[in-house]
C-alpha cells in the first residue's frame, strides 16, 4: 500500500520543463467504431501529467481500445473509425499534420505479453534509439553501451543482465522480458507510457517487481495502465478510471474510488458483483 | 467393475478396422513413388556414368550423354528464379505487410489462386504470345524462363506469405509501437526471421520448375542442339523435353537411355528438395520463440 497523503497534489508544479501542461492525455467526445460496432461512446477524460492512472472495468468495456487510441495504433486494423479529439500534452494527435512516428515516439506502449524482439538484449534497447536518431545508430560503441546501461539501470535490470547483453532477449524470464520492454522505450524519451495489463502474464513475484518499477517511474512519466486486477489498481495508481460499456463511469483519486465510490456500478464492480 | 463390456469390444473392433483402412491408404500412397524410383534406378542406373552427364548426345540422340540438356535446365531454372523471386517476394510482402483488407486485395488474392490453377500448356501459349512474339525475345532461354517465372509466381507468393505469417504479430506490434515504419519493421524484424521459410519455399519451387515441359516446349527449349547456350537469347535443350523426345520421338533409342535421363532429372529435383529440407532443419533449430 502506498501512502496517498504523501503524493504531490499538483505534480505540474514540480515537473520541470512543460509547466503549463496539466493533462498528459485529454480526450473530448471520443467515439470509436470497429466496423459497425461502437466500442467507445463520448469519452471525455483528462489524465494528469506525471501520475499513474489506472483503468479498470470488465472485459470488453473499451479500456484497451481507449489505450490504443492514445498512440493511434488502432488504425492498423483498417476498419476502425474514430471521432472526437485526443490531445497528448496539449496537441491533438488526430490533426492532419501529425506525424504518427512522432506520436509513437512520445507515447510508448507496453503489452500484456512481454514482446521483446528476437534480437539480443542490447539490440532491443537500442532498437528505438536507432530508429529515431540516426546519430545513435552511428554512435560509438561506448555511447551505445551508455544508452543501454542507463535504460537497464532505470528498470532495475542492469545487475541481472549486464554480463549477457549479447544473449537473446527471449531467453530472459517473463518478468525480465517485461522490464526490458519498458526499458527499450526509455532511450527515445517518451512522455507517456501506456500499459495494457502489463503484469497479467507474470507470476505474483514478477507482478510485484514490475509494479514496483512502474511506481518508480511515475516521477518522470505519465503512466496510463489498464488492469484487470483491482488490487493492483488500488495499490499502484494515483487516480483510477472505471469504464463500463464503452463509457467512463467514474474518474477519481484511487483512494477515494475504492473507499467511497460515487456510482452504484462502480461499487458493484469493485465488490466483485460482476466483471 | 472395470471389465470391458460387449459394447466396448465392438467399439474396439471397429477402431482397429478403421485404423487398418487408413494405414492401407497411406501405404497405397507411397507405392507409386516407390515403384517409380525402383524402376528408374534398376533400368536407368546402368546407363549412368560420368560420360553420360558430361558429353553431348550423338548418333541422333541414341547414344552419348545429356550435357546440353542438363546445363540448359540449370540455365532455365536460374533465369526463371531471377525473374520470379524478387517479384514474388515483393508482392507477398505487399499483400501480407501493407495491403488493407479491401475488395482490391481480395481480387488480387483471387487472381493469384486462379493463376496457380492455370494449366501449364496455357502458360506456354501465353509465353509464345507475350515473350516470344510481342517482346520479340524469340524462342530463347529468356522467353522460356519468363514463362516459367509467370507460372511459378503464385506459388512463390503463397509460400512467402506463409513464411511471413509465421513471424509472430507481437514482433510487428512491438516495432510499430516504437515508431518503426512498416519498411523498418520488415527489414529489421520480419525478413530476418522469415528468410529461412522464404528460401525453403523458393527451393521447392525450383524443383518444380526443373521438371516442367509444356511451358518451355514452344518458348525456348530445342529438340536437338548439341551446344551449350552462350546467353539468355540462345535456345537450349532441357532435361524434361529431352526425356520426352528420347522416349517418344526418336527411333532406335536403347531402352536404358530414357530411364537414365529420367533418373538424372528426378535426382536433380530430389537433391534440391533435400537441400531445402536441410535448410529448414538448420534454421528451425535457430528459432528463438
Amino acid at each position: 500500500m502506498v501512502d496517498l497523503e504523501t503524493l504531490p497534489e499538483e505534480p505540474s508544479e514540480s515537473a520541470a520543463p512543460e509547466v503549463d501542461i496539466v493533462h498528459a492525455i485529454e480526450t473530448r467526445k471520443l467515439n470509436l467504431w470497429y466496423g459497425t460496432f461502437q466500442a467507445i461512446f463520448d469519452v471525455d477524460l483528462e489524465v494528469k501529467h506525471n501520475l499513474i492512472t489506472s483503468m479498470i472495468g470488465p472485459s470488453g468495456c473499451g479500456k484497451s481500445t481507449f489505450l490504443r487510441c492514445c498512440n493511434r495504433i488502432n488504425e492498423r486494423l483498417g476498419y476502425v473509425r474514430t471521432t472526437g479529439a485526443v490531445e497528448i500534452l496539449g496537441h491533438d494527435i488526430y490533426a492532419p499534420e501529425v506525424e504518427l512516428i512522432q506520436v509513437r515516439k512520445q507515447v510508448g506502449m507496453v503489452f500484456q505479453r512481454p514482446n521483446p524482439l528476437p534480437l539480443s538484449i542490447r539490440d532491443n534497447i537500442l532498437f528505438g534509439a536507432r530508429l529515431h536518431d540516426p546519430e545513435a545508430a552511428k554512435a560509438s560503441r561506448a555511447a551505445q553501451d551508455d544508452i543501454v546501461e542507463k535504460a537497464l539501470t532505470r528498470v532495475l535490470l542492469w545487475d541481472t543482465v549486464k554480463d549477457r547483453l549479447g544473449h537473446s532477449a527471449r531467453e530472459l524470464s517473463l518478468e525480465e522480458q517485461q522490464k526490458l520492454c519498458i526499458a527499450r522505450l526509455l532511450p527515445v524519451q517518451p512522455k507517456v507510457l501506456l500499459m495494457d495489463e502489463p503484469c497479467s502474464a507474470l507470476d505474483p513475484k514478477g507482478t510485484e517487481a514490475v509494479e514496483e518499477l512502474i511506481w518508480e517511474l511515475r516521477e518522470a512519466y505519465t503512466i496510463l495502465i489498464v488492469t484487470h486486477n483491482m488490487a493492483q489498481a488500488r495499490r499502484a495508481s494515483d487516480e483510477c478510471i472505471f469504464m463500463l460499456h464503452g463509457k467512463v463511469v467514474e474518474h477519481t483519486k484511487t483512494a477515494e474510488m475504492f473507499v467511497t465510490p460515487i456510482h452504484k456500478e462502480t461499487a458493484d464492480y469493485i465488490e466483485g458483483r460482476y466483471g | 467393475m472395470f471389465e470391458a463390456t460387449e459394447l466396448n469390444h465392438r467399439n474396439q473392433r471397429t477402431e482397429k478396422l478403421w485404423r487398418l483402412l487408413f494405414l492401407m491408404m497411406t501405404l497405397l500412397l507411397i507405392l507409386p513413388v516407390a515403384v517409380i524410383l525402383t524402376v528408374l534406378v534398376v533400368k536407368g542406373g546402368p546407363s549412368l556414368s560420368i560420360d553420360f552427364l558430361f558429353t553431348e548426345p550423338t548418333q541422333g540422340m541414341t547414344a552419348g550423354g545429356i550435357l546440353p540438356a542438363l546445363v540448359g535446365t540449370v540455365w532455365l531454372v536460374v533465369v526463371a528464379l531471377i525473374a520470379s523471386v524478387p517479384i514474388g517476394v515483393a508482392a507477398a510482402l505487399y499483400l501480407s505487410e501493407y495491403a488493407p483488407d479491401n475488395w482490391l486485395t481480395r481480387i488480387i488474392n483471387l487472381a493469384i489462386i486462379n493463376l496457380a490453377g492455370v494449366p501449364s500448356i496455357v502458360h506456354a501459349l501465353f509465353g509464345v504470345g507475350a515473350f516470344v512474339a510481342f517482346f520479340r525475345f524469340g524462342t530463347s532461354i529468356l522467353a522460356a524462363s519468363l514463362t516459367l517465372a509467370v507460372m511459378t509466381l503464385p506459388v512463390v507468393i503463397v509460400s512467402t506469405r506463409e513464411a511471413l505469417k509465421a513471424v509472430p504479430q507481437a514482433f510487428r506490434e512491438a516495432c510499430w509501437n516504437m515508431g518503426a515504419t512498416r519498411w523498418q519493421t520488415i527489414r529489421k524484424v520480419v525478413l530476418p526471421n522469415s528468410v529461412s521459410g522464404i528460401l525453403t519455399g523458393v527451393i521447392l519451387e525450383v524443383s518444380r520448375t526443373a521438371g516442367e515441359t509444356a511451358p518451355i516446349m514452344f518458348t525456348g527449349a530445342a529438340f536437338f542442339l548439341p551446344f551449350l547456350p552462350q546467353s539468355v537469347y540462345d535456345q537450349t535443350m532441357a532435361l524434361s523435353l529431352h526425356l520426352f523426345v528420347v522416349s517418344t520421338q526418336v527411333p532406335d533409342v536403347p531402352e536404358g537411355l530414357p530411364f537414365g535421363v529420367a533418373l538424372v532429372l528426378i535426382g536433380l529435383v530430389l537433391s534440391m528438395n533435400a537441400v531445402s529440407i536441410g535448410f529448414r532443419m538448420v534454421l528451425r533449430g535457430k528459432k528463438k520463440w
